[in-house]
């Protein structure tokens, strides 16, 4: 699905990513951990095509493109979901009519005609139940006055509605009460097949209880440094992220 | 007149004096005040950020027109509608089957008109009262309810034309009505004037809207002023949406002369090119116990330039005023500018007052999450700039002068607005 090597990113002059190599397959769930400043959320924006970020070596193919070629919006018609940390509010603009063009320019390019108002109120209905948005809020303006748990499962709803091949999670547990927290995993859970796969990035294992993932990579100094089973987000909980530094 | 006076005037040599039939004693005065001021420069505070000389260059004439259809101008279908070509009356183009209740006159066909628009130091009302081309009073009548609005369509065709136009409308006691004023300019139309005047009287208790779209062209001037007096427990609403134009000034002053008052003045204004737009307003609270919302939202793009500047007077004994003004505005390019001037003179005790201009630019983050989300840069910024513009452009309660706005953005700006997209 994605293929990550060497890559290298800086902001402003300053090394943020320092040679990463990610590997996810198809039906898998990687969690990315780590402590802060280690690149999580550069990695999330350069996968995403921020323009802040400058790469500066590397390479990352996505089922078969390059994707560092593209700009933001191709890479999201070609199926790649960035869940924002930090959703940004968008006042006066309607959540629902801003995904039926996001949805229609995706089918657009993919050589696909508009949905048909009808399939898309219905995909509205199904979607927003599965994570359990007040359909009201669905056709609000994009996260204006939205809780941070709103905001949060509207993530998920946008993704829902979107279908993307690859899901990247950044953050999307920090500041999540236990309720929201299983709502959001569930919804995420749902959406996973055998076509799909997910990245999650995240500072605590208690998602992972929710979210299970597949590996369990630990990024530190722009460079993922350990990988392993589930199991490993429980050692990093417990033990914190020091021993993993001094190993390296 | 002497030498000098008379070659900085050439621009209006060409016009023929009024024939409306305004006092003499108006006409002398105009004539006079004409001769003696010059062109305004930037060194009048009041005209400080629009530049006039190219005024002075052209030498404008009065001139007909030929226009054989207005379905491109028409904004309301069903409105009764009174055609002005270059500011003379068009019968064959117009529908003037007006209701019951409410009658018009043209200014050429009175035997008396009267004219309230202040012509001391401002040389386009002493160059519209003198040069008068034409006009329409409009009397709505006591208790009068106006089902539909009436459409007055004013059309700029020709080159180097001026039109001096004038519209009166008085709306009685308990009057409720809707006003359509359109300015246009035909394809044909090239350098030409449109400087118009509209004086309003809001009688005791009535309810008037005025819908004012301006769609002139790139190489057109427009110079406009409102005078609005308002009587005790009316309300007021003006719409003025300006999306083309070359130079445009707008000059808007409220005489709040009744207690318990609503005044309210939206505005929005959409430049691209080398545009000019400028909206001047003076709400003047005499008395207590009114309101007035003001509110003028703007997009300037490319090399062009919007000034706003608003005045609030609050007198002395006007005590329990609530008034609000607020302008915004996004540019679209590094070479756009804004010159944004609020001011409240307060001399009551006893007001709430508020107002506030902010320019910015569109939020790049929020931008970057519309495309993250698959939207192109151009469908993200489009979808921002719309919703920064439509907040606006909802106070339009008329649907048919909304959808007919919504038309031009499309035809001018290439935005493709569903109105219910948007909160």
């Amino acid at each position: 699905m994605i293929t990550i090597k060497n890559l290298h990113a800086t902001i402003e002059g300053k090394k943020i990513l320092k040679g990463l190599n990610l590997e996810v397959n198809a039906g898998e769930i990687h969690a990315i951990m780590g402590p802060n400043g280690a690149g999580k959320s550069t990695l999330a924006s350069v996968l995403a095509g921020r323009e802040d970020y400058e790469i500066t070596e590397g390479s990352v193919d996505f089922d078969g493109v390059d994707l560092l070629e593209m700009d933001t919006e191709e890479r999201a018609r070609e199926g790649l979901f960035l869940a924002f940390q930090y959703p940004i509010e968008i006042p006066g603009v309607s959540n629902i009519n801003f995904l039926r063009t996001a949805i229609n320019e995706t089918r657009e390019h993919k050589g696909q005609d508009p949905i048909s108002a009808k399939d898309f109120m219905a995909m509205v209905r199904e979607k927003s139940k599965l994570v359990e948005l007040d359909p009201k809020l669905a056709s609000r303006s994009v996260n204006e006055g939205f809780s941070g748990g709103e905001k949060k499962r509207n993530e998920i709803f946008q993704m829902a509605m979107l279908d993307p091949k690859l899901s990247i999670l950044d953050e999307t547990d920090s500041g999540l009460d236990i309720d929201a927290l299983r709502v959001v995993a569930g919804g995420v859970n749902t959406l996973k097949s055998e076509k799909n796969a997910t990245i999650v990035i995240t500072h605590y294992q208690r998602l992972l209880d929710y979210i299970v993932p597949d590996f369990v990579h630990v990024l530190h100094d722009g460079k993922i440094v350990k990988t392993g089973p589930k199991e490993l987000a429980l050692d990093l909980e417990e033990k914190g992220y020091d021993w993993i530094k001094e190993e390296n | 007149m002497n030498k000098v006076a008379d070659k900085s005037k050439a621009f209006i040599s060409k016009l023929d004096k009024t024939s409306v039939a305004l006092p003499k004693a108006l006409k002398d005065k105009a004539n006079s005040i004409l001769a003696s001021l010059e062109l305004p420069t930037t060194r009048n505070e009041a005209w400080k950020y629009t530049r006039v000389a190219k005024l002075g260059k052209i030498n404008f004439a009065t001139s007909k027109g030929n226009i054989s259809s207005i379905d491109s101008y028409t904004i309301d279908p069903q409105a009764p509608t009174l055609v002005f070509v270059n500011g003379y009356f068009s019968k064959s183009l117009s529908n003037n089957h007006l209701p019951e209740g409410i009658n018009f006159t043209l200014l050429s066909d009175a035997n008396e008109v009267n004219s309230e628009i202040p012509i001391e130091d401002e040389i386009f009302n002493a160059l519209n009262t003198a040069h008068l081309t034409d006009g329409v009073a409009l009397n709505i009548a006591k208790n009068t309810i106006l089902e539909k609005p009436v459409q007055i369509l004013h059309i700029l065709d020709g080159q180097s034309v001026m039109s001096n136009f004038k519209t009166r409308i008085d709306a009685g006691a308990f009057a409720k009505a809707g006003i359509i004023q359109g300015y246009f300019a035909t394809e044909a139309s090239d350098k030409a004037f449109a400087n118009v005047t509209t004086e309003i009287e809001v009688g005791e208790n009535a309810h008037l809207t005025v819908d004012k779209i301006q769609f002139e062209n790139e190489t057109s001037f427009h110079i406009s002023t409102e005078q609005i007096n308002q009587s005790k427990d009316s309300t007021f609403t003006l719409n003025t949406i300006t999306l083309n134009g070359g130079l445009v000034r707008n000059n808007l002053n409220i005489n709040v002369n009744g207690e318990n008052c609503n005044s309210n003045l939206n505005g929005a204004y959409i430049l691209k090119g080398k545009q000019h737009v400028d909206n001047h307003s003076v709400v003047d609270h005499r008395v207590a116990n009114c309101q007035s919302n003001e509110l003028y939202k703007g997009v300037i793009d490319d090399n062009s330039t919007a000034v706003f500047n608003g005045k609030v007077f609050v007198r002395q004994d006007a005590q329990q005023i609530n008034a609000f003004q607020s302008n915004r505005n996004v540019l679209l390019s590094d070479n756009a500018a804004v010159n944004s001037k609020p001011e409240l003179e307060i001399y009551a005790d006893d007001v709430k007052c508020s107002h506030g201009s902010t320019t910015g630019q569109l939020d790049e983050d929020a931008i970057f999450y519309l495309r993250a989300r698959g939207l192109s840069l151009k469908a993200a910024r489009q979808l921002l700039v719309s919703a920064f513009i439509t907040d606006v452009l909802d106070k339009i309660e008329n649907l048919q002068v909304k959808t007919f706005t919504f038309s031009l953005l499309k035809e001018r700006f290439g935005w493709e607005i569903t109105p219910e997209d948007f909160h």
